[in-house]
């Protein structure tokens, strides 16, 4: 024993299977509780989407005897909700990281490639998790919709994925700001989109030249996931999935490039 | 070469220049096994960009940077290297207990938890959220974490900053221990009584290029200074005229001379001109006047 702690002064101890695995999933459960523990960041991004639709998604459509409608919300603020977990916990622990100088600690240490990022994309899965079910119980306790268990099951799953685009795009932002002024520009891209992808006010309301950009956007494409999900629409969802695909990819490498190159 | 004599860390005439300023100025650096390196120099004169390099956080315009013998930037070397920086949050919520958990399982054989923890001196608050720790204790607790990994080589940058004299002399204790067991140390500080009690080899940097390099006594020799403090009633102008005197100066009711020349001599002949002679105080110019007057040669030069 002695003998091999001695040798990591002279020989480089190779670094097992098993605790380069350990060292992601540590990474990850570090990352998970840090930001679960974290109420700032948490009580936002559960109880916005959440009173929002309790506010347009429940009260006001209550009495309308819409079930259509109902379900129209929920897909809407589901896809609103996931949003917030992507942006502002990728975004927002970037900037404010690369900031405080833990990002250059990190770099420094020998952390295996990409745990940084795999960690806080779990994180951000499952906060989008959380949401999804959140609202899905205020949907059949407050709203009295009726979800089968596959529907419940493949607005998780969607919601789950569908949060991995907004955590690129946050990243990307948090690559253009440092520190405290990332929520104010997270906010800048987070509300507009929605809104130009038809969440809050339905596409059919928008004006002409909102419906037709609404693709442009990847919240509108996850809302049609939804929708989908929810037994509201018909048709491939594979051409919104592989928009989203793209879109994540673009971003994830864009993000990286622009950390490599500018830290 | 040997690989027991293999450095643990090098510079090999490295340039950096951030726009119009060269922070790194053709540098040569080595660090070896056992032995604590402390880098010394005004603000400004290039130690955390020399840190940064050897880290591979900067690539160098010039030159190569090398932890034993490879790129810096290699996953494989980087775990045998500790690191605390001058300045990094770590996760506030996350304890003390769950910080050293993670970054242990970076590397592939660490020492155990209840010993980095005695080590670093921060046994007490392994349960602690990191952000209920006072300024002291975070910084132990980076120091916690540098060391975990059981590495070869440890940088440490300004790490004493902000704590009181029990932790500094404690995170003293840690790095002997460190050393005694063969890891090699990198250290920058700007207290310079910390390197001139740990360090076995001390490098004075000015304007990214090395000024001198030794040992701490090496470096004092530079300044081959005595000050002579004593109440008398011997004239100030006699003094200054005997062989080995450089300066004297009044200081209130004290004579301040300065000499450079051997000592002894020059205390007997004042005891014998003045029997009444009292408050003598002999000292030898230490590491901060060393490296007042090094780093004012560089400035004039």
């Amino acid at each position: 024993m002695n003998m091999a702690i001695r040798a990591g002064f002279t020989e480089a101890i190779p670094m097992s299977r098993r605790r380069l695995f350990g060292a992601y999933l540590e990474e990850a459960r570090s990352e998970c509780l840090r930001y679960l523990r974290a109420p700032g960041f948490m009580l936002p991004i559960l109880l916005f989407p959440a009173v929002f639709y309790l506010m347009f998604g429940v009260l006001m459509v209550h009495g309308h005897d819409s079930a259509g409608l109902a379900r129209f919300m929920l897909s809407s603020y589901v896809a609103f909700g996931v949003m917030a977990p992507g942006l502002f916990g990728f975004g927002v622990s970037l900037a404010i990281e690369r900031d405080g100088g833990l990002l250059t600690l990190k770099r420094a240490m020998p952390e295996p490639p990409g745990a940084y990022l795999l960690g806080k994309m779990l994180m951000a899965m499952l906060a989008a998790g959380l949401v999804v079910l959140l609202l899905l119980v205020l949907a059949i306790t407050m709203a009295g919709l009726s979800i089968t268990l596959a529907q419940g099951l493949e607005l998780l799953i969607t919601g789950m994925l569908g949060v991995l685009p907004f955590c690129a795009l946050g990243m990307w932002v948090g690559t253009l700001i440092k520190g405290q002024g990332a929520p104010g520009l997270l906010n800048l891209v987070y509300l507009p989109m929605a809104f130009l992808s038809g969440l809050w006010v339905p596409l059919p309301a928008l004006p002409e030249v909102l419906r037709q950009t609404a693709p442009l956007w990847p919240a509108y494409h996850l809302h049609q996931l939804t929708q989908a999900a929810l037994g509201l629409r018909s048709g491939s969802i594979f051409v919104h999935a592989g928009e989203l695909l793209v879109f994540t990819v673009v971003f994830l490498l864009w993000a990286m490039w622009r950390l490599r190159r500018h830290g | 070469m040997n690989k027991l004599d293999q450095p643990v860390a090098a510079l090999h005439g490295v340039v950096k220049r951030y726009g119009d300023v060269t922070a790194v100025d053709g540098l040569d650096l080595e660090v070896h096994r056992g032995e604590l390196l402390a880098l010394l120099g005004p603000n400004g004169a290039g130690k955390s960009s020399c840190v940064s390099l050897l880290l591979g956080l900067l690539r160098p315009d010039a030159g190569r940077a090398e932890l034993f013998g490879r790129n810096p930037q290699h996953v494989d070397v980087r775990r045998r290297i500790g690191v605390m920086l001058q300045s990094a949050e770590l996760p506030a919520t996350l304890r003390v207990r769950e910080l050293l958990r993670l970054t242990a399982s970076y590397y592939p054989q660490p020492r155990d938890l209840a010993e980095s923890a005695r080590l670093a001196g921060v046994t007490d608050v392994l349960a602690r959220p990191y952000a209920k720790l006072s300024g002291g204790q975070k910084r132990r607790v980076q120091f916690a974490l540098a060391l975990c990994g059981r590495p070869g080589v440890l940088f440490l940058d300004e790490p004493t900053v902000g704590m009181d004299i029990d932790a500094r002399e404690r995170l003293w204790w840690a790095m002997r221990t460190l050393v005694g067991e063969g890891c090699a140390v990198v250290l920058t500080t700007h207290y310079l009584e910390e390197a001139e009690v740990l360090a076995t080899r001390v490098v004075v940097l000015g304007r990214g290029r090395v000024l001198s390099e030794g040992s701490v006594d090496t470096l004092r020799a530079h300044v081959a200074s005595t000050r002579i403090r004593c109440i008398s009633t011997l004239p100030a102008a006699m003094i200054a005229g005997w062989p080995g005197v450089e300066k004297v100066e009044c200081g209130g009711e004290h004579l301040i001379i300065i000499s450079s020349a051997e000592v002894e001599g020059l205390v007997r002949r004042l005891l014998d001109s003045d029997p009444a002679l009292r408050d003598l105080e002999v000292r030898r110019a230490g590491l901060a006047e060393a490296f007042t007057q090094l780093t004012r040669e560089a400035e004039a030069a």
